[in-house]
This record gives C-alpha cells, structure tokens and sequence, in this order.
C-alpha cells in the first residue's frame, strides 16, 4: 500500500477515468441529489416548523431516511430502472431529505418564541414572518444540517461505482477487483479531501448568509 | 414475495443474524470507547476541537475503503467479519465521542457545582450526576449511531460479508427484485425495532425526565 497511484501524473490528465474526471462525475453525483434534496425537502420543513402541523413526519423522517440501505435502494433502482444517473440520484437524494428537512424544522421551532410573536405584533404577514424572521435566523441549524447531508452523500456516492457508473468509488471497487491497494488509497484520500474542501466552502457560505446579529460577530 | 422467502428462508434468516451481529457489536464496542475519549475532550477543554474536527474527517472516509483497508493494517482475511466490525466501530466512536463531549459540555454547571458542595469527588460526581444528566443527549446519538450501523452493514456484501447487503448483491447480479426488496424491508425494520427498543430503555434509564414532564 503506498501513494504511487495517486501521485502518478498519469492518472491526473484529464482522460476517461482519470483522478480528475472522476472527481468530476463524482461532484457531478453529489450536487444534483443535494440540489434536488434541498428543493423537495427545505419547503416542507419550513412549513412543518412555521405551522407546528405534521411535526410527527418532521421528528421521524430523520431516522427513517437513515435507515434506508443506500446500497440496496442503488440496486433495487438500477434492476427496476436499468442503469443510468437516475437510480444514483434517487438513492443518494433519499439520503440528502431527511438531515435538511429535519434541521429546517428544528430550526424554526427551537427559535424563541417572543420574536416571531413580535414579528406578528409589527404587523408582518405569514409569508414575512417565514421568509424575514423565521428562515434567517433558522439558518445556523438549517446549514449544520445541510453541512451533515453534504458530507454523508460525499462518502456514500461511491456506492455508485459498484452497479457499474463512475465517481470515485471506481479506484475503490477497480483497485480491489485487480488487488491494486495503492488505487483503493488514492480513492479514499480524494474523498476524504474533497469531503473536507465541500465542508470548508459551506462553512464559508454559512458565515455569508447567516446574519452577523445572530453569529455576534 | 412470498415464494421467495419461503424457498429461501434458511439464506434470509443467516444473513439477517450476521446483520444484527455485524451492526450491534461495534454499537456497544463504540459506545464504551466514546464515553472516555468524550469525558477527556470535557476535561482538557484544548482537546475539545481537535477531537470534534478528527471525528468528522473519520466520518469522512468511505465506508468501501475502510472496509477494504482493514484487512491490509490489521493483517486480517479480506473475508473476515471482524474487518466490518472494526469500521463501524470506528464510525460509531467517531459520532458518539462528539455526543459524549457536548452532552457532558451542557450540563448546568450550577448542577456540578451543587454536586462538588455536597463532597463529590470528580469520578464519582461524573458517574453520578454529570453522566446521567446527559444521557439523554447520548442516548440521542447513540439512536442515529445504531441505525446508520444498521444501514451501513450491507455496503460490506461488496467485499463479501454483508448480512442482509448479500441479498443485495445477489438479486443486482441476477437482475432479480425480490431479494434485493426483501433485503431493503428487514433491514428497514431492524432499525426501527433497534430505534424503538433504545427510546424504551432511555425512558427506563431516566425516570425524572417524565416526571419534569408532566411538572411544567
């Protein structure tokens, strides 16, 4: 085991199944399924939390999300659907709803009570109170759920490799179908750091959009 | 559905047996070893984000590549279940030790200072008052420790020990629905019977949050 295949310039230029196109299809993976996860899942959080109804859904989709298999819905999908970016999405969206969903309504919910009382006293309609009090200073919980989505679709997108798509779970199942160590390495080190580099840029997005009255800096 | 798990039952009831072992064990196996490397990110507050960043890059790594790896540091078969078992033991200290720390991290310090007062020496006051305070923080990770264990178990049948993930990987190379269903549906339900039997023990475990309950 050593670090010969990932610093092989060989493998960073660029051709088919190369580190970097790899890297590519893999974000590829990962960004969709956020980006559909985040637009089915954050307008029902919001809800849930902004009208307390349905918080039982809220409560329970966290666990029940997590327990689904990823690697079986993979399988069931791509033998239902055949193969294709469509199976990967589904299964790693599934995996995207429940931490975003959950935090959108933890966030709202756990907000003190007076100031959305306040909020309504001013005068603010419905759609004001959610989208000028309650979403923004929701966002630290929201974005830590997000943050723990990002991560976690990172490390399991490599499942997509094992029906037979790219991504970067392809130096991890290649190297281990040919017993090439230093190419199952070289695959767990670039998601490790490409988990890390995901969560740094939206720790940084977190410090953008967060109100600096709420991060008290 | 039904003729499957009747022609296959004895292959089903192996696989969901190795499953419940493979995911369980490292549960308690983490759990032991998270509550003291929790208390020492408490203790040595210096020690509190180092620890929280080392538990998210371990969360990091891909479950396939630790499975795979391990038998490579620790000498063992490939086919080994002990392989398994140390992964997810590792993922589950890395999730639980940050529970421990922030759990312990929010117990009322007026708590620990009426509990110093009364004579308390620092172990028996953590293991008396402190701990149990935040038990229900820790018994809150140790629900999404447990099920995602639980969910993980079957990316193992890619290297060949995966309990219920053989049902997977057989109905996939078979291009056959119902194992891969029936794999899905067990494994969906071992969690939900695990999650519930740990909210009932908690509820056991800590009688006087009842009580604060129906107080206020």
């Amino acid at each position: 085991m050593n670090l010969s295949y990932l610093l092989d310039p060989a493998h960073w230029d660029f051709s088919d199944g190369s580190i970097p196109m790899l890297i590519v299809s893999h974000l590829w993976y990962v960004l969709l399924s956020l980006a559909i996860g985040t637009v089915v899942a954050l307008p029902i959080g919001l809800w849930i939390g902004h009208t307390g109804r349905g918080s039982f859904l809220a409560i329970n989709a966290g666990n029940a999300g997590r327990s689904l298999p990823t690697l079986g819905l993979l399988m069931l999908m791509v033998t239902l659907l055949g193969l294709g970016l469509t199976p990967v999405l589904i299964a790693l969206t599934v995996l995207v709803i429940p931490p975003v969903l959950t935090s959108a309504y933890a966030g709202i919910r756990n907000l003190d009570h007076r100031v959305v009382d306040a909020a309504k006293g001013v005068g603010m309609r419905p759609w004001q109170v959610l989208t000028k009090v309650e979403l923004p200073m929701a966002l630290p919980v929201l974005m830590s759920g997000f943050r723990s989505a990002a991560l976690q679709v990172v490390a399991t997108a490599t499942v997509a490799a094992a029906v037979g798509l790219n991504g970067l779970g392809r130096l991890l199942i290649d190297g281990l179908a040919v017993n090439d160590y230093s190419r199952v390495l070289a695959g767990a080190i670039v998601v490790a750091v490409l988990a890390v580099v995901l969560d740094l840029i939206l720790a940084l997005a977190q410090r953008w959009v967060v109100s600096p009255g709420l991060s008290k800096r | 559905m039904t003729t499957y798990l009747s022609n296959n039952w004895d292959t089903v009831l192996t696989a969901l047996e190795q499953h419940i072992w493979l995911a369980l064990l490292p549960v308690v196996i983490g759990l032991v070893a998270a509550l003291p490397i929790g208390y020492l990110g408490v203790r040595f507050p210096w020690l509190y984000h180092p620890l929280v960043n080392v538990c998210g890059v371990l969360y990091s790594i891909p479950s396939l590549a630790l499975f795979v790896f391990l038998p490579v540091i620790l000498g063992t078969k490939i086919l080994s279940p002990l392989n398994i078992v140390v992964a997810l033991t590792i993922y589950t200290v890395a999730l639980l030790a940050r529970t421990v720390a922030d759990g312990l991290k929010a117990v009322d310090p007026l708590v620990v200072q009426s509990a110093t007062a009364m004579g308390y020496r620092r172990f028996r006051r953590l293991t008396d008052v402190e701990l149990p305070v935040a038990l229900p923080v820790i018994l809150a990770g140790l629900r999404v420790a447990t099920v995602a264990n639980i969910s993980l178990v079957s990316v193992g049948a890619l290297i060949g020990v995966g309990g219920l993930g053989q049902l997977f990987t057989r109905g996939f190379q078979l291009f056959y629905v119902e194992p891969i269903v029936v794999g899905i549906v067990l494994s969906v339900l071992l969690a939900g019977l695990a999650d519930l039997i740990i909210v009932l023990l908690g509820r056991l475990i800590t009688p006087w949050i009842r009580f604060q309950e129906a107080a206020s």
